[in-house]
């Protein structure tokens, strides 16, 4: 039942052109930093390391997700639809799940090619395979968990409303809070509040990652985040 | 295979759309739900779907509570909503697989299932089409389709005819008088000759309260008087009529033209053929008011 809708998700992305134009300006934009732009370009930088892939693709996320996200509620509100698959013998928590999975299969499929890049990296180190694998793939379940983190805002954002631009606006700027916006908070202030922002904050959690070690508080962290904001989406679509 | 409808109250804020509700329909039957616009219609099917909670009472389908085990519920009822939302993407036989898997049909019965519906439905030509290809007509088609698929024992449909022309307005009809024969059907309309056309019982609410519900033939039997219509080339005195035995009230709607009320017209009609004789007028008609749903309707629901 669950993966019908799932199925459905994961269809109505790649039906319309959005779809690929999305992934494809996400793919774009990252291969021009990584590879080409002489600030950030691992080719001019020396060292053969990804850093510039894992600190600028949260930044597109912020956009990218929340645009995979956007119709997922809000458009099945506008067109009607939802009532459809509210008085199907879906439960609340499966339509959710089912709409949250696909947005991660599709996060995940637009992380996918940069796996290449760190094959490529492999081969071009001097001596080859010179790479902190660790880090590299700390940093990649990092990105990962971080996509989960938006598809689960942007999921709720397109909750809170029918109309998908302001679902992604939303969305946008949820995500910029949780990612930029507390650390930046806790830079105002040196005392134990500040350390406690920071550690409420995406990105604190995601460059401990980047050290590759995964410890447990990191992934209990991510995992909650998502919990309270799926449970917090339910809410908005109870029954009433 | 019933439904029941139990102290149904639903608010909106100030507004009350439903106030104690109550009305049943046992299986084989059809249920014409009529009311004006904004009179509750939508909201009892809305709240028989499983879509909205009630704030009191309840509504059971085959005995199960649509506010305890919706889920329950979804499965036994099909739903075609007003506006018939449908994802205009998919292709016809696209979505109604869907749909069987949402219901949880598998393999083989589904894909025969929706086999059946597309042939019953009348969708066949159409199945590999894109569903915002479609007419409307063929639109209500698929809407119909989805309600249908999971085999369900009640059916609801809210104005399922609203929008289309009168080629496909028979068509549907058809369509409903069919799946009508042996499942548990309610039906929500403005067109009274449809009512009249395929429905067994009667359901008029309006404002939130019911004002009417009985077998389609009790309600529009005559109750009380009826009416004669006389009209004559030359201007008439109701004094003429008066003495007539068998009028009980007597009303001018023109100089040439009287409205007569009676228990019995077969009687009247004698007696007033023989006052025209009698007078030598010159007939142009006579002929009995029928009483049809629409001005029951109509008395009931205009304040």
């Amino acid at each position: 039942m669950m993966w019908q809708l799932f199925l459905k998700e994961i269809n109505a992305f790649f039906n319309q052109l959005t779809g690929y134009l999305l992934l494809t300006v996400f793919l774009i934009a990252l291969g021009l930093v990584v590879w080409v732009f002489p600030e950030t370009s691992v080719l001019d930088y020396g060292f053969a390391d990804l850093e510039a892939l894992f600190v600028y693709t949260p930044f597109v996320f912020v956009f990218l997700v929340p645009a995979i996200t956007m119709r997922m509620i809000a458009e099945e509100k506008k067109s009607g639809t939802w009532e459809l698959l509210v008085t199907s013998p879906l439960t609340n928590t499966q339509i959710i799940l089912a709409k949250y999975f696909a947005s991660l299969a599709v996060i995940f499929l637009a992380l996918l090619p940069t796996l290449i890049y760190y094959y490529s990296i492999v081969k071009l180190g001097d001596p080859v395979g010179n790479i902190d694998s660790a880090g590299f793939f700390g940093s990649f379940i990092g990105l990962v968990l971080i996509g989960a983190v938006f598809g689960a805002i942007g999921l709720f954002s397109s909750s809170l409303t029918d109309n998908q631009i302001t679902a992604f606006v939303i969305g946008v700027f949820l995500g910029f809070l949780l990612y930029f916006g507390l650390s930046a908070l806790a830079s105002l202030q040196r005392n134990n509040l500040a350390l406690w922002i920071e550690e409420l904050s995406l990105s604190y959690h995601y460059q401990s990652m980047g050290r590759g070690v995964i410890n447990s508080s990191n992934l209990v962290y991510f995992l909650s985040v998502i919990g309270v904001l799926l449970a917090a989406t339910g809410v908005m679509i109870r029954r009433k | 295979m019933s439904l029941e409808v139990k102290q149904l109250t639903k608010r909106y804020r100030h507004q009350k759309a439903l106030d104690a509700v109550s009305f049943e329909a046992q299986s084989g039957q059809v249920l014409g739900f009529l009311g004006p616009n904004g009179a509750g219609k939508s909201t009892t099917m809305k709240i028989a779907s499983g879509y909205l909670l009630p704030d009191e009472g309840d509504i059971l389908i085959n005995g199960v509570s649509v506010v305890e085990r919706p889920k329950e519920v979804s499965k036994l009822i099909g739903y075609l909503p007003e506006h018939n939302p449908l994802y205009l993407d998919m292709y016809v036989k696209e979505f109604l697989d869907f749909v069987a898997g949402l219901y949880d049909l598998k393999g083989k019965s589904a894909k025969d299932q929706v086999k059946a519906i597309v042939d019953r439905c009348g969708l066949g030509p159409e199945q590999h089409k894109k569903i915002g290809q479609l007419s409307k007509g063929y639109r209500q088609r698929v809407g119909l389709a989805k309600a249908l698929v999971h085999d369900p024992d009640v059916i609801i449909l809210d104005e399922p005819t609203t929008g289309l022309d009168p080629n496909q307005l028979v068509e549907i009809r058809n369509l409903i008088k069919e799946i009508g024969r042996n499942k548990t059907l309610l039906l929500s309309t403005h067109i009274m000759q449809e009512v009249e056309a395929i429905c067994d019982k009667v359901v008029i609410i309006h404002r939130g309260n019911i004002v009417a519900q009985d077998l389609l033939q009790n309600l529009t039997a005559d109750q009380g008087l009826s009416a004669l219509v006389l009209e004559t080339e030359e201007p008439l005195k109701q004094s003429w009529f008066s003495a007539l035995p068998a009028l009980r009230q007597i009303h001018t709607i023109k100089d040439n033209e009287l409205e007569l009320l009676t228990e019995d017209t077969v009687q009247l009609r004698r007696e007033l053929l023989a006052i025209v004789q009698e007078r030598n007028l010159s007939l142009l008609s006579l002929k009995k008011k029928e009483k049809n749903l629409e001005t029951i309707f109509r008395q009931l629901t205009q304040t």
